[in-house]
């Protein structure tokens, strides 16, 4: 490596200093990064403990086991998804930021993220994801966004007292009752199953139905109130009301009239409904909306896809409007006064411009995401991190997490490799015309 | 690896405007405003997941199982530091907070000086095969770590610094070092020959030359590696999860293992990734040139 020269070089070093200069680096580069490619190379033509000679298989392995399979897809969906999902935001974020006179305070929160590790990324983007409505924040958003806009069921545990009325459950979570309404005769839901403390908003204390004209009128309460007392099937004084309930008029299995009860329980049906049986249907005791389940086997890589958007837009974000600084204004400015309009401008002039960079940034965000283990690992829940599986991923879970599988875990190492050496190759030639110049 | 200027705040001359009529104004200023509104939100997209843990590291246990962190708004008496004393209490913890310190302050000082020694070999030393072994360091830029997790857990086995903080430390050095080697002879490289003429005639020996004339010349370069590097060592999870055992492990290991029962973690892990967090964010703040053109320039890693 340092070879007998003439004493003096150029600068006047002796070749044996240059030895001093460079020996550590050179040592530590062959054992720690250069042996362990050879090593490694070798190993994979290994089986699992080293013993046996076994060739390729374990390569074909990767891509005929069940598990090792899923990382290898899950693994060409991250590389397909993210970096592009990653650049395209940076790019919105560089160019809607650089006229705005908060945008360094913009940037300075959306780089933030690229200075904390994956693990406390992780433990961040896991609470976000939590299924209870009342801990996740997505599933919070989600639910009443959801609820906002579809009528939920305001009493999903609620059911009727089935001493003290004659209403029986119909299928599908509804009831029926058994008799017959008539006007004049006002109709009594009473309803128990909740508790009265739980009921949502300030409910009404419930008011007994009039018997008035030709309509059938009723009531829908909780008959039960804290501290007991009170007759079964009588509305009592102190017994809340039951609001939002909707109640159905049901003649041969045909809905003919329905109701919705009012603040204080009651409800009035027309003077058709005479004869009609009472159905409560289903969708007022049906369970409530509890958000999306983004950790479950279907969402859970795109799930942790989000939370690598998170990490990394920033990155992006800012290597693009550096390259948006070096464009040339007058450039944008001739296609503005030509008669484009900005996204035209954008579409047309900007982007080719920064094509460079842009490439620059996609294919950094593609090596990176190859070797994604921390996310996963933090962010998949046990039961699905075989969904969310990827083979950076694998090649720990096969090697050290319980697998002791070295030959299978060298293999997936070597196809990593693999798959980053066109980019050495890119960044060789780089080098190489840099020095020609 | 692209040169670019590494800041957040590039300096713009003015936007140039042409006139415009008032229709067109009308019509670009409802169009700002509906841009600024999409940054507002975006910005709090990005804010809100970390606030949420902030939030939930200053609960009780119990109002965290028994309410959403936004409660905090509502119920600001809520808040209390007794996860973290409880955590700071937990030795487990602590001793993997020094053992993180322990790691990645020598990985960090070993390949800003071994790293400088070789660059500045690189960038004004001849020797035979030069330019060829520069290549073979920018080839090794992009060697994933993986790779290495298993042939070096076999060497350091049969060396016995396997579950030593010494094994990951070295791991740390090895592949921090192309990194390193590449961008300090870059730097080393733009550095004015006759400068380091000049102070060879004044009688300066190499040795005396490089660390008195180049190191403080690449003050910056110095310093944008070293945060890096400090940076990548301290939030590494995969190296120390595979390299330590329970004596040796780094905080983010130690967090790990709490990740399992995450529900009911939460007032650990809460905390943990909080106190973990301080330090690369104060990095991030105090030096926030060098972090970004240290980041930029290492993201291949």
């Amino acid at each position: 490596m340092a070879p007998a020269r003439p004493p003096k070089s150029i600068t006047g070093t002796r070749w044996w200093v240059a030895g001093v200069f460079l020996l550590p680096a050179l040592i530590l580069l062959g054992s720690l990064v250069v042996y362990p490619i050879g090593y490694s190379v070798w190993r994979s033509l290994y089986d699992a403990d080293g013993s046996g000679f076994v060739g390729l298989e374990n390569y074909g392995d990767i891509f005929t086991n069940d598990a090792t399979l899923t990382a290898v897809r899950n693994t060409a969906i991250w590389v397909a998804v993210a970096p592009a999902l990653v650049t395209a935001l940076g790019l919105i974020f560089a160019v809607l930021t650089e006229r705005i006179r908060w945008g360094t305070a913009f940037k300075l929160i959306v780089f933030m993220p690229m200075a904390i590790s994956m693990l406390a990324a992780g433990i961040i983007f896991r609470l976000v994801y939590e299924q209870d409505p009342d801990q996740g924040v997505a599933n919070a958003i989600v639910t009443s966004v959801h609820d906002a806009f579809v009528d939920s069921s305001v009493y999903p545990k609620a059911r009727p007292n089935a001493q003290a009325s004659d209403l029986k459950s119909s299928g599908g979570g509804s009831f029926t009752s058994t008799g017959t309404v008539s006007p004049g005769t006002p109709a009594l839901l009473p309803l128990v199953g909740i508790a009265p403390n739980k009921l949502p908003g300030t409910p009404e204390d419930a008011k007994a139905p009039a018997a008035t004209g030709s309509g059938i009128t009723g009531t829908v309460w909780l008959d039960f109130k804290l501290g007991g007392g009170g007759t079964k099937g009588q509305v009592d004084p102190g017994e809340k009301a039951l609001k939002g309930v909707k109640v159905e008029a049901v003649k041969d299995g045909k809905v003919v009239a329905s109701a919705t009860s009012g603040a204080d329980g009651t409800f009035s049906l027309p003077a058709d409904a005479d004869g009609a049986q009472l159905k409560l249907p289903g969708s007022n005791f049906a369970a409530a909306y509890n958000g999306i389940d983004w950790l479950g086997p279907t969402l859970v890589t795109p799930a942790i896809i989000g939370s690598y958007v998170w990490m990394w837009a920033g990155f992006a974000m800012v290597l693009i409007a550096a390259g948006l600084a070096g464009v040339d204004r007058n450039l944008l400015e001739a296609a503005r006064v030509d008669g484009a309009n900005e996204w035209q401008v954008f579409r047309r002039v900007t982007v080719p411009l920064l094509a460079p960079v842009l490439v620059v940034v996609l294919v950094t965000l593609m090596i990176n995401v190859m070797k994604v283990f921390d996310l996963v690992y933090i962010i998949a829940p046990q039961p699905s991190q075989d969904d969310a599986n990827v083979l950076a991923l694998q090649l720990f879970l096969s090697s050290f997490g319980g697998g002791g599988n070295y030959g299978v875990g060298s293999a997936i190492g070597v196809i990593l490799l693999l798959l980053v050496l066109p980019v050495m190759f890119v960044n060789l030639r780089r080098l190489r015309k840099e020095r020609q110049r | 690896m692209t040169t670019v200027d590494p800041t957040l705040d590039p300096k713009l001359d003015p936007p140039v405007r042409a006139k415009r009529s008032f229709a067109a104004r009308l019509v670009s200023g409802t169009a700002g405003g509906v841009m600024r509104l999409f940054l507002i939100i975006v910005a709090l997209i990005w804010m809100v997941p970390t606030f949420g843990l902030l939030m939930s590291s200053f609960r009780d246990p119990t109002d965290i199982a028994a309410s959403g962190w936004w409660k905090v708004f509502t119920a600001p008496g809520q808040l209390t530091a007794k996860s973290y004393e409880t955590l700071l209490e937990n030795d487990a913890i602590t001793s993997s907070l020094l053992n993180t310190i322990w790691i990645t302050v020598p990985a960090t000082l070993l390949v800003v000086m071994i790293g400088a020694m070789a660059g500045y070999a690189f960038a004004w030393m001849d020797f035979k095969g030069r330019d060829g072994w520069f290549l073979v360091v920018v080839a090794l830029l992009v060697v994933p770590v993986q790779v290495a997790l298993i042939p070096l857990s076999d060497l350091f086995g049969k060396i016995g610094i396997f579950g030593d903080i010494i094994g990951v430390v070295l791991f740390h050095v090895g592949f921090g070092l192309p990194f390193a080697i590449f961008l300090l002879r870059n730097f080393f490289a733009e550095i004015p020959r006759e400068l380091l003429e000049a102070a060879r005639l004044d009688g300066a020996g190499e040795i005396r030359l490089f660390a008195t004339v180049v190191m403080p010349l690449a003050a910056p370069a110095i310093a944008s590696l070293g945060i890096f590097q400090f940076l990548w060592v301290w939030n590494d999870m995969l190296v120390a999860l595979v390299f330590s055992d329970s004596q040796s492990q780094p905080l983010t290991v130690a967090l790990q293992q709490q990740v399992r029962q995450f529900g009911s973690n939460i007032e650990v892990l809460a905390p943990g990734a909080f106190i973990s967090m301080v330090i690369p964010l104060a990095v991030f703040f105090a030096f926030q040139r060098q972090f970004v053109s240290g980041v930029m320039a290492g993201a291949v890693k």
